[in-house]
C-alpha cells in the first residue's frame, strides 16, 4: 500500500513539474498587470492585445501558412518517395532509405548550416522558397517513415488483380494501393503540422530576415528585448495558454476516438 | 527506335530522389568542402588543425559536453521510475498517464522554453544562474525523449522473468540491477542518444535562459555562420561524425520511440 502511493506521489510530481511552467502562464494570461507574481484584477488584456497586435498576427498567421504549405508538399513528395523505394530494387532501395535517414539522425543546426551555405553558395536569395525548402527537408523523411510500415503491409495481389481487370499501372495506384495506406499519409501528414510549427533552428537559418514565425519572433523578443519587449512577453502567455488548450482538446479527442475505434475493432 | 515513356511504379520515387540530392546530399558535401578549404578555397587542413589546438574552442566544447552529460543523466534518474512504474502498472487508463508525459511537447518549442524563462525568473533564478537554469530547461524539454524509448522496452520485458528472478533466491535488488537493467539497456541506449544529441546542439535553451552566456556546440556553429564558413563548417562536420557514429553505436533511429510520432 505504502509502495502503492509512492508510486503514485512519484508520477504526480513528476507531472506536477512538467505543467508548472505552463500553469503558471496560463493563470497569468488573465491577470491585469505584465509582472507574473503580483496579481492586479482579473482581465482579458492580454487575450485583447494578441488579438489586435498586428505583428504578432502576422507571425502566427506566417507559422500557419508555412506550416500546411510544408506539411502538403512533403506529404505528397513522401508519399510517392515512399512508394517509389518501396517498388525499387535493393541497390535503389539502400541509397534512398540511407538519404532519408540524414535529416533525421542529423543535428539541426548542421541541416541548416549547410543549407544555408548551399543557398548563398548557388547565389540563392532567402525567400519563402528557401524556407518552405529547409522544412520540406525535415518533414518529408517522416512522412516516408509512418507511409512505408503501410506499404509493407499491404496484399500486393490487389494490385496484380486490378491489372489483370484491365486497369492501367497509375490507376491502380490510385484506386487500389493509396486507399489501403491513406493512414500513414494522414499520421506523415500531422507529423509534418507539427514538426514545422515546432522548428526554430532550420528556420533561423533559411527565412527572409522580415518574415517571422511564432518561434523566431519569441526567441528575438526574449533574447534581444527591446522598448515593446514587456507588453509582448505577456501576451506570449495568453498565445501559450490558447495552444495548451488546443493541444489538450486534440489529445483527448484523438484517445477518446481511439478507444472507441478500439472497442469496435473487438466487437467486430 | 524511341522507347515509349511509359509509367513505372519506382518513377513515383523520382521527384524525391531529386529533391534528396539537391537539398540534403549536396549540401552535406558542400559542408566537407569548406570544412577542407581554406578562405581562398584552397585545400587544405588549417581548420581541422585550428580547431585542435586552440584552447578557447577546445574549452567551449568540454562545457558543451558537460552540460549534455549533466542533462542526460538527470533526465535518465527521473525518467527511468517514471517508465517503470508505468510499463508494470495493471492500471487500465496509464496510457493516458503516459500521454500527459508527452502532451507539453506538442506545444510549440520556443513558447515551451519561454514558460520555464517566466517561471525561472518569477522564482528569481533567471540571470543568476546560467549554467544551471540551461541544465532545468534541457531536462525539462527533453525528458519525454528519454521517458518513451524506456517505457516501450520496459514494457516488453516478460512479466514472467521477474519471477523466475524471485524464485531463484534473487532479491528485489538483485532482479532489477540483473533482470531489469539489462534486458531495458536498448531503451537506455536510445533514450540517451535522443537526449544527448539537442542537448549538445540545441542553443534555444541556453540562449533564452542562460542569458546568452552559455555556448554549447550548436551556437558555437552559429557564431560562425557570419564570420568563418570553414571553421562553421569544420564544426559542423566534427559533430555531423559524432552523430552518426553515436547512432550507429546506439542500433540507429527507431521511429517507435519518436516522441511525436506516437499519438496520432
Amino acid at each position: 500500500m505504502i509502495k502503492k502511493c509512492l508510486k503514485a506521489f512519484y508520477i504526480g510530481l513528476i507531472l506536477l513539474l512538467l505543467y508548472a511552467p505552463i500553469l503558471l502562464l496560463a493563470v497569468y494570461s488573465f491577470n491585469s498587470v505584465n509582472t507574473i507574481g503580483t496579481w492586479g484584477s482579473f482581465s482579458f488584456t492580454h487575450y485583447i492585445k494578441l488579438f489586435t497586435d498586428e505583428a504578432i498576427l502576422e507571425m502566427i498567421g506566417n507559422t500557419v501558412v508555412l506550416a500546411v504549405s510544408a506539411a502538403i508538399l512533403s506529404t505528397i513528395l513522401g508519399t510517392a518517395g515512399a512508394m517509389g523505394i518501396y517498388y525499387s530494387r535493393k541497390k535503389a532501395k539502400t541509397l534512398m532509405n540511407g538519404a532519408n535517414q540524414i535529416p533525421i539522425i542529423n543535428a539541426e543546426i548542421v541541416t541548416a548550416l549547410a543549407l544555408a551555405i548551399t543557398f548563398v553558395a548557388v547565389g540563392l536569395e532567402k525567400s519563402f522558397f528557401t524556407l518552405l525548402m529547409g522544412h520540406m527537408v525535415i518533414c518529408t523523411p517522416f512522412v516516408v517513415l509512418s507511409v512505408m510500415p503501410k506499404l509493407k503491409q499491404m496484399d500486393n495481389s490487389l494490385y496484380e488483380a486490378a491489372l489483370d481487370l484491365g486497369a492501367s499501372p497509375a490507376k491502380a495506384l490510385f484506386k487500389v494501393v493509396l486507399p489501403q495506406i491513406v493512414p500513414g499519409i494522414v499520421s506523415g501528414f500531422m507529423l509534418a503540422i507539427t514538426l514545422s510549427l515546432d522548428d526554430y533552428i532550420i528556420t533561423s537559418y533559411t527565412k527572409p530576415s522580415t518574415f517571422n514565425t511564432i518561434s523566431t519572433y519569441v526567441y528575438n523578443a526574449t533574447t534581444k528585448g527591446n522598448a515593446h519587449t514587456a507588453v509582448t512577453l505577456s501576451s506570449f502567455w495568453a498565445l501559450t495558454t490558447i495552444i495548451f488548450v488546443i493541444i489538450l482538446a486534440v489529445v483527448l479527442f484523438a484517445n477518446i476516438t481511439g478507444l472507441k475505434n478500439k472497442k469496435k475493432e473487438a466487437h467486430e | 527506335m524511341i522507347k515509349p515513356l511509359r509509367f513505372t511504379r519506382k518513377s513515383l520515387g523520382i521527384p524525391y530522389a531529386v529533391f534528396l540530392v539537391f537539398f540534403v546530399i549536396i549540401p552535406m558535401l558542400v559542408i566537407v568542402f569548406y570544412a577542407f578549404t581554406d578562405k581562398n578555397n584552397h585545400i587544405s587542413f588549417v581548420n581541422f588543425i585550428n580547431f585542435f589546438s586552440d584552447p578557447t574552442k577546445l574549452s567551449t566544447i568540454v562545457y558543451s559536453l558537460v552540460i549534455a552529460l549533466i542533462t542526460t543523466a538527470v533526465c535518465l534518474v527521473i525518467a527511468y521510475p517514471v517508465a517503470y512504474i508505468l510499463a508494470r502498472s495493471k492500471m487500465k487508463q496509464k496510457y493516458v498517464i503516459l500521454m500527459l508525459f508527452i502532451t507539453p511537447m506538442w506545444i510549440n518549442f520556443v513558447l515551451r522554453v519561454n514558460a520555464i524563462r517566466e517561471l525561472l525568473n518569477w522564482i528569481g533564478l533567471l540571470g543568476e544562474a546560467n549554467y544551471l537554469n540551461t541544465i532545468i530547461g534541457m531536462v525539462y524539454d527533453f525528458l519525454p525523449f528519454m521517458i518513451l524509448p524506456l517505457y516501450t522496452t520496459l514494457l516488453k520485458i516478460d512479466e514472467s522473468l521477474y519471477e523466475a528472478s524471485a524464485d531463484l533466491g534473487g532479491n528485489s535488488f538483485t532482479t532489477f540491477t540483473r533482470v531489469t537493467i539489462p534486458l531495458s539497456m536498448p531503451g537506455i541506449m536510445s533514450g540517451i542518444t535522443m537526449v544527448f544529441l539537442p542537448s549538445m546542439t540545441n542553443y534555444v535553451v541556453s540562449d533564452m535562459l542562460g542569458n546568452s552566456k552559455v555556448t554549447i556546440i550548436g551556437k558555437f556553429i552559429e557564431t560562425y555562420f557570419g564570420s568563418d564558413w570553414h571553421m562553421g563548417s569544420m564544426i559542423a562536420l566534427i559533430l555531423l561524425i559524432v552523430v552518426f557514429v553515436s547512432t550507429l553505436l546506439s542500433g540507429g533511429f527507431k521511429s517507435e520511440d519518436n516522441v511525436r510520432g506516437t499519438n496520432l
